[in-house]
């Protein structure tokens, strides 16, 4: 509370009530304009100097992305909100990254500074990259990292670079025609981490992307591949924020990650994009034998998130993990799950989300499980906990478990709690302020996930919990 | 100073249940009230603390010269009225002493930030004193305690919070022969010449520990006969039959005025 009390003194916050809602006016050197044709493809491989290869895979990108239906049956019907025609696609100020702070145009600079990058960068990360709408206005590692041939790069230098590790899992995890909006962002990419992690080597500090949208009416596409090499391990944070404007926002990011023989993966989010921001990421990781990868998922704010983090267990042994936590306040909805598909055997995997649901707030889990029934010694776990706040908030479970055959585990449990106006009162009664005895429920409620967090993260996050109760309050 | 209530009427939902209350509870006081079943002792309770079902239509509260009606639950709270429910709900994820430490820093002045190891322990030597076992206070608060866990764990709220008055909704009720003592004790511990306190109660047993300096009848909504501790041993012997013929209305109490509309 101290330290709840400490933040809402500063100016910064008295602004408003989110760290992220302002922005600075740029100007861009690249501007795709508004709207998505031919035209635009072009414009991007131009101003990127893409190979022929990848304007091909842009362009057959863009004809499935114009062929597949808007999944409105799915989460929300809001998705016909979206006007993909008054939506800008790439807005850059340059196509190079400062390896410095001192490079980094002032505006950026400035953003991110009030963001607190570079101070969590000196603080506890082993690299960084900060995004700024469609291109890194700054990308750094440790020199260590460096010479043990460790790559932290943008997308961009990672083709033009790194081809033949690029382009050997490029789109091989998560193909274009998964889902329309994973066929947009292999249309229109930029931005986003390329990291490769030599065999052996163990990162024992995180890499983070911060992802920063800045302009209206704006599209945000990274595109982000992570290969970590045999008997590696690599943590890897993102965090997002946008300024809140009337007009809608599109992030729609794609995600692949491979975990070779033995390595392991870990991907923290946590995303706390403003209400007019539509989230729409496809996140899927492949684990070879004996590997493991972790999805920590946090998604606060936006209008909408539809986001189902995924792992291929691909090799014997292999684990997969997704800790989801998803709130989501009055005019949202936190559509996410996870999906854990079994190839071999003895594979093991792990479930565990958390939704809080406030006012309006609307929260729905979306499980998929597989196991096929050749396969045997394997485990899933699937725990799903939904809090209510207030009588309005709704949330939908759908878990689906298709597990053929006896010689494999699955375990699923549920749970709904509510945090009445009784048990609200009880908390005040004991000299709480209202938006205080719902963030104590709230913390309460995640708190088991969140010990697992980078203790940096799960102060962010228990910051950002009190901010939204506060916000809720009014 | 005092807790001052005058002429208090209140009602839920088109109904009228407190009827012109008046009563003073000045520090170093400990009042008792007792009266039937729904003859609205509850109701006072919560409407002294701000629950926000019921509405005032008439009368005022003030406390240490401060008047409460306007203000919210927390901060009647944080200005020393502190109430030991009936039934107290169950706060699931929220261990009791993160609890304990969240309302005890909403009662530092701002910048000042609780010392955790003075805080553990007065926790703890409160709980020893309730005989409650350490590892209770990471258990989250009153998720599936039993009744008498639930009554001494107010209790231990109350003790950690040292209010300045205090109203105990039928905290006896529930409880064992020994853990009724212990709770009584925690009471006894509160009182002196800074707190006033104000009990409700069904039973003399309780009053047997705690001896009370007035003892007051409430009867539909209206406190309707006060005396001393001789008071309660009477009620004891009679019941309440003699004064609800006097003063009844029977559309108050649901077990006389089955079916009656509000
Ligand atoms: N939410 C409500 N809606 C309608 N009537 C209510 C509500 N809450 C309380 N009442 C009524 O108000 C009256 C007083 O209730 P209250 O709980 O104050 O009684 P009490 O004196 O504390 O009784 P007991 O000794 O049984 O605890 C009862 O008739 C009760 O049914
Ligand atoms: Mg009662």
């Amino acid at each position: 509370m101290t330290e709840q009390q400490a933040i809402a003194e500063t100016d910064l916050l008295q602004l408003d009530r989110s760290v992220g809602d302002f922005h600075y006016e740029v100007k861009y050197a690249y501007d795709a304009g508004a709207g998505l044709s031919e035209q635009t493809i072009d414009y991007i491989c131009e101003a990127k100097n893409d190979p022929d290869w990848l304007r091909d895979f842009r362009k057959r990108a863009l004809a499935t992305f114009l062929r597949e239906p808007l999944p409105t049956h799915w989460a929300s019907k809001q998705l016909a909100e979206l006007d993909f025609s008054q939506i800008r696609y790439y807005l850059a100020h340059g196509q190079k990254a400062g390896r410095r702070w001192e490079d980094v145009p002032d505006e950026m600079k400035r953003t991110f500074e009030r963001l607190g990058v570079p101070e969590q960068e000196r603080k506890f990360l082993a690299g960084v990259e900060a995004q700024f709408d469609s291109e890194a206005a700054y990308s750094n590692m440790k020199e260590a990292l460096r010479d043990q041939g460790v790559l932290f790069v943008g997308s961009t230098e990672g083709l033009h670079k790194h081809p033949e590790i690029f382009r050997k899992w490029f789109g091989k995890v998560i193909p274009t025609g998964d889902n329309k909006f994973a066929a947009l962002n292999s249309a229109v990419f930029s931005g986003g981490s390329f990291i490769y992690v030599p065999p052996g080597v163990k990162l024992s500090h995180p890499l983070q992307a911060y992802l920063r949208i800045n302009a209206e009416s704006f599209g945000q596409f990274e595109r982000t591949l992570i290969i970590a090499d045999e008997g590696s391990e690599v943590t890897y944070m993102e965090g997002c924020t946008a300024p809140r404007f009337d007009t809608a926002t599109l992030h729609s990011a794609v995600v692949e990650l491979v975990a070779l023989p033995g390595a392991k993966i870990q991907y923290i989010t946590v995303q706390n994009w403003s209400p007019n921001v539509f989230n729409l990421v496809t996140k899927r990781g492949m684990a070879m034998e004996n590997a493991e990868i972790r999805w920590i998922d946090c998604n606060i704010g936006s209008r909408l998130t539809m986001k189902y983090p995924a792992v291929i267990l691909r090799g014997r042994k292999a684990r997969g993990e997704v800790l989801s936590i998803a709130l989501a306040n009055s005019g949202q909805h936190q559509d996410t799950g996870a999906k854990m598909i079994h190839l071999a055997d003895e594979t093991t995997s792990n479930i565990i989300a958390k939704s809080i649901s406030i006012g309006e707030g609307r929260s729905s889990y979306r499980g998929m499980v597989k196991i096929p029934n050749h396969l045997k010694g394997c485990k899933n776990n699937t725990e799903c906990d939904a809090l209510l706040i207030n009588t309005s908030s709704r949330t939908d479970t759908y878990p689906a478990i298709t597990l053929r055959g006896n010689r494999s585990s699955v375990q699923h449990e549920a749970s709904v709690s509510k945090i009445s106006a009784e048990q609200i009162f009880y908390m005040q009664q004991r000299g709480l302020p209202e938006a205080e005895a719902m963030s104590l429920s709230v913390n309460g409620f995640v708190n088991d996930l969140v010990r697992e967090f980078p203790m940096e993260y799960s102060v962010e996050l228990k910051r950002l919990i009190d901010l939204e109760m506060e916000g809720s309050v009014g | 100073m005092s807790l001052q209530i005058s002429d208090l009427h209140a009602r839920i939902v088109e109904r009228t249940i407190l009827r012109g209350i008046s009563l003073e509870i000045r520090p170093g006081e400990t009042h008792a009230i007792m009266g039937p079943n729904g003859s609205g002792k509850s109701t006072l309770s919560k409407v002294l603390a701000g629950h926000p079902d019921y509405e005032i239509t008439q009368g005022s509260v003030v406390l240490d010269g401060v008047s409460l009606l306007e203000r919210e639950p927390d901060e009647r709270a944080r200005m020393g009225l502190f109430l030991a429910f009936q039934y107290p709900c169950e706060i699931p994820g929220v261990s009791i002493a993160n609890f304990l430490r969240a309302a005890t820093q909403a009662r530092l002045p701002e910048g000042e930030s609780l010392s955790v190891t003075d805080f553990y322990q007065k926790l703890y030597h409160e709980m020893d004193a309730l005989g409650m076992q350490r590892t209770f206070s990471s258990r989250p608060l009153n998720s599936g305690f039993s009744g008498g866990e639930k009554k001494r764990a107010e209790i231990l709220q109350m003790a950690m919070l040292q209010p300045r008055y205090a109203v105990l909704d039928e905290t006896d009720s529930g409880l064992d022969i020994d853990a009724l003592k212990v709770v009584a004790g925690g009471v006894n511990r509160l009182r002196g010449p800074e707190a006033g306190l104000l009990i409700i109660t069904h039973y003399q047993r309780l009053l047997d520990y705690i001896s009370p300096d007035f003892v007051h009848v409430m009867v539909a909504g209206r406190i309707v006969q006060s005396g001393g501790p001789e008071l309660a041993l009477e009620l004891e012997k009679r019941g309440y039959g003699f004064l609800e013929v006097q003063y009844g209305s029977s559309e108050l109490s649901p077990l006389a005025g089955a079916g009656a509309p509000g």
